[in-house]
């Protein structure tokens, strides 16, 4: 349980800004142990999207040392970061995220077919998932013949499915109804019991205290947040 | 390492995936897809129905060359000052020359004719010898040919056309009776098949109303020397020697002075017209071509306002473990795949539009598979060479950019 699953280490994200610089993050250290539940709580502009990036290797850096799994992600090139992607990383986002011109069982298998992994497999792993997120009765409906939930769920499923070391969901639950998002923080919970390691990004405390460990970024510096945090 | 097989299967996989989801996508917006193949289409079809008409014209024309006697040399002889032509001993050396089969001289003329009050100018008159009628065994159709006393003789006989029997001798056997040509007296001896090859051959070495010695036909003209002959070999290959001979000969005869002959082949006609047809179908089938870029560019702007509707997907396909050559394959099988159905559509309307092409000018319609490879090669070509900047856009997007949209 307490093996190590990243370390992030003096991490800063610049951007240029006209004529000048901005600083995304300032100085970020971050260590998340596998089976681990975080929550990074922080208003807009917080820079807590870009955290998200760099975690989920959609980003690299500009300096600070990130390493997963044992392996560092600087220098990486695309081709491999969409490796690490693949293998250790599950993404949940916000809304639309479901390809439109594709039902469930396909949406969630396309990370398999980026893998390489084939058909019949592919279609076994991919309604495996899709019962597991409760979509049973669901496989061949198309985004627009289901609900936002269900969306979510599919979501879920497909980020699921190429069996990732972590999942992470920006804001997973700001597209829905509390009571639907109840539900998906359940089910998050769930896959957490079942040893999953979950960052989830969010502005909503109530969202964030679903999560084991909260830690707080406001203007890009990174805070443990022991007790309760709330927002003016 | 991955296994090679198994990366093999994966990638087979994944090209079977890229191919639908191409599918779905071209199908997904067929209006626009429809307009943007258009191009390629039009590109196509104008291509294989130009080089398809174009061969076929080509392979009549030397059809009929053959036909007209690829055996024969035309020979024009403007002489010299000393002597502007060829007088009838000198037909009879040539014609007894290695190969030669036979000379007919080129007299023609045009005659006014006159019997019981019908009259009619601008009639063509072949002045010709006995072996026209060798050559051609069927210019006759009843009566008799010339033969070598009416040449002797400078005979006025003459064989006549359907034309000018129908003008003057409606109703009357015409053969024995009379006709006056610029006011001398003939005698019809004989009447001409009616020429029934529409060939372009017969067209360009058009018909004689009125056929008659070549000697009387000299007298009307008031000519004493041949200004050209046609020479008919024996053997067709023998053509260079033959040509050799005659050129040896024909010095001697003009004094060894410059320009007093051509000698033209048959087969030097036809190669002359045959590159002239394959430059003009090479130049319009190069205009065509342009329409095939002008499709390309629309398939280009196609798929790069794809790429821009599609980058959330793009960004979430990344997202999910895409590499950017994977996306690269996708965009670029779409674009691909767009073209060819351009392509393939094309050709096939090419086939039809030059196979009635073929069948309104009465030539024969034969696919042409190197004219097939061009047209569908050449969309090919256009698929991936306007649909590689767009695919590579799509592949260089940052996931981030891409997401950062939804």
């Amino acid at each position: 349980m307490d093996e190590i699953f990243f370390q992030m280490r003096g991490i800063v994200k610049q951007y240029p800004l006209g004529d000048e610089v901005s600083t995304v993050l300032k100085d970020v250290d971050l260590d998340v142990q596998q089976g681990e539940y975080l929550s990074v709580l922080g208003p807009s502009g917080s820079g807590k999207s870009t955290l998200m990036n760099i975690i989920g290797c959609l980003d690299l850096p500009t300096s600070g040392e990130y390493i997963l799994r044992g392996q560092s992600v600087e220098d990486m090139d695309e081709k491999e970061l969409a490796h690490i992607r693949r293998r250790e990383i599950g993404f949940i986002f916000q809304n639309s995220q479901m390809l439109q011109r594709m039902d469930a069982m396909k949406n969630v298998e396309l990370p398999l077919i980026y893998a390489g992994v084939r058909p019949r497999e592919r279609a076994r792993r991919a309604e495996e998932m899709l019962v597991k997120v409760g979509l049973k009765d669901r496989l061949h409906h198309y985004p627009n013949q289901l609900s936002g939930g269900q969306q979510q769920r599919v979501a879920i499923a497909r980020a699921l499915v190429t069996r990732p070391a972590l999942l992470l969901a920006d804001e997973p639950t700001g597209a829905l109804d509390q009571a639907t998002g109840r539900q998906i923080m359940a089910l998050f919970n769930d896959l957490n019991q079942d040893g999953h390691t979950i960052i989830m990004i969010t502005h909503d405390i109530n969202i964030a205290r679903y999560a084991r460990r909260v830690v707080n970024i406001v203007d890009g510096v990174l805070t443990e947040a022991p007790g309760e945090v709330t927002f003016a | 390492m991955i296994h090679p097989i198994r990366s093999l299967v994966a990638g087979v996989s994944m090209f079977r995936e890229s191919l639908s989801m191409a599918i779905a996508n071209i199908a997904a917006n067929k209006l626009r897809s429809f307009l943007t193949i258009l191009g390629i289409m039009i590109g196509v079809t104008a291509v294989i129905a130009l080089i398809t008409t174009i061969s076929g014209v080509s392979a009549s024309i030397s059809d009929s060359f053959t036909s007209m006697g690829a055996g024969s040399l035309t020979v024009s002889t403007p002489g010299s000052d000393l002597k502007s032509g060829l007088s009838s001993a000198d037909l009879d050396d040539i014609a007894a020359l290695d190969n030669v089969q036979g000379v007919t001289p080129s007299v023609s003329l045009s005659v006014k004719a006159a019997r019981n009050g019908v009259t009619e100018s601008g009639l063509s008159v072949s002045g010709v010898n006995e072996f026209y009628f060798v050559n051609k065994p069927d210019t006759v159709e009843s009566g008799r040919a010339i033969n070598p006393i009416d040449i002797e003789d400078m005979s006025r006989v003459c064989l006549i056309g359907r034309d000018v029997m129908d003008s003057f001798f409606y109703g009357v056997n015409p053969i024995g009776q009379t006709i006056y040509l610029n006011a001398m007296r003939f005698t019809v001896v004989g009447i001409l098949a009616e020429n029934t090859d529409s060939s372009i051959a017969s067209i360009l070495s058009g018909s004689a109303d009125i056929l008659m010695p070549y000697t009387t036909a000299m007298k009307i003209n008031g000519q004493s020397l041949i200004g050209g002959i046609t020479v008919y070999m024996s053997d067709a290959d023998a053509s260079d020697s033959v040509k050799a001979d005659l050129e040896e000969h024909l010095d001697a005869l003009f004094s060894f002075e410059d320009d007093t002959y051509t000698i033209t082949t048959m087969d030097s006609i036809e190669s002359t017209m045959d590159s002239m047809l394959s430059m003009m179908s090479a130049l319009l089938a190069g205009i065509a071509s342009i329409a095939l870029v002008v499709g390309g560019i629309g398939i280009m702007n196609m798929m790069l306002t794809s790429v821009t509707e599609r980058t959330v997907e793009i960004g979430l396909k990344k997202a999910i473990g895409a590499e950017p050559g994977q996306i690269q394959i996708q965009f670029l099988i779409e674009s691909f795949l767009l073209s060819m159905i351009g392509g393939v559509t094309g050709v096939v309307l090419g086939l039809i539009v030059s196979a009635l092409m073929c069948s309104v000018m009465g030539t024969t319609f034969a696919i042409s598979y190197g004219a097939i490879a061009l047209g569908v090669g050449f969309s090919a070509a256009v698929g991936i060479i306007f649909g590689w900047s767009p695919a590579r856009k799509a592949s260089k997007l940052s996931p981030i950019d891409a997401l950062r949209r939804m």
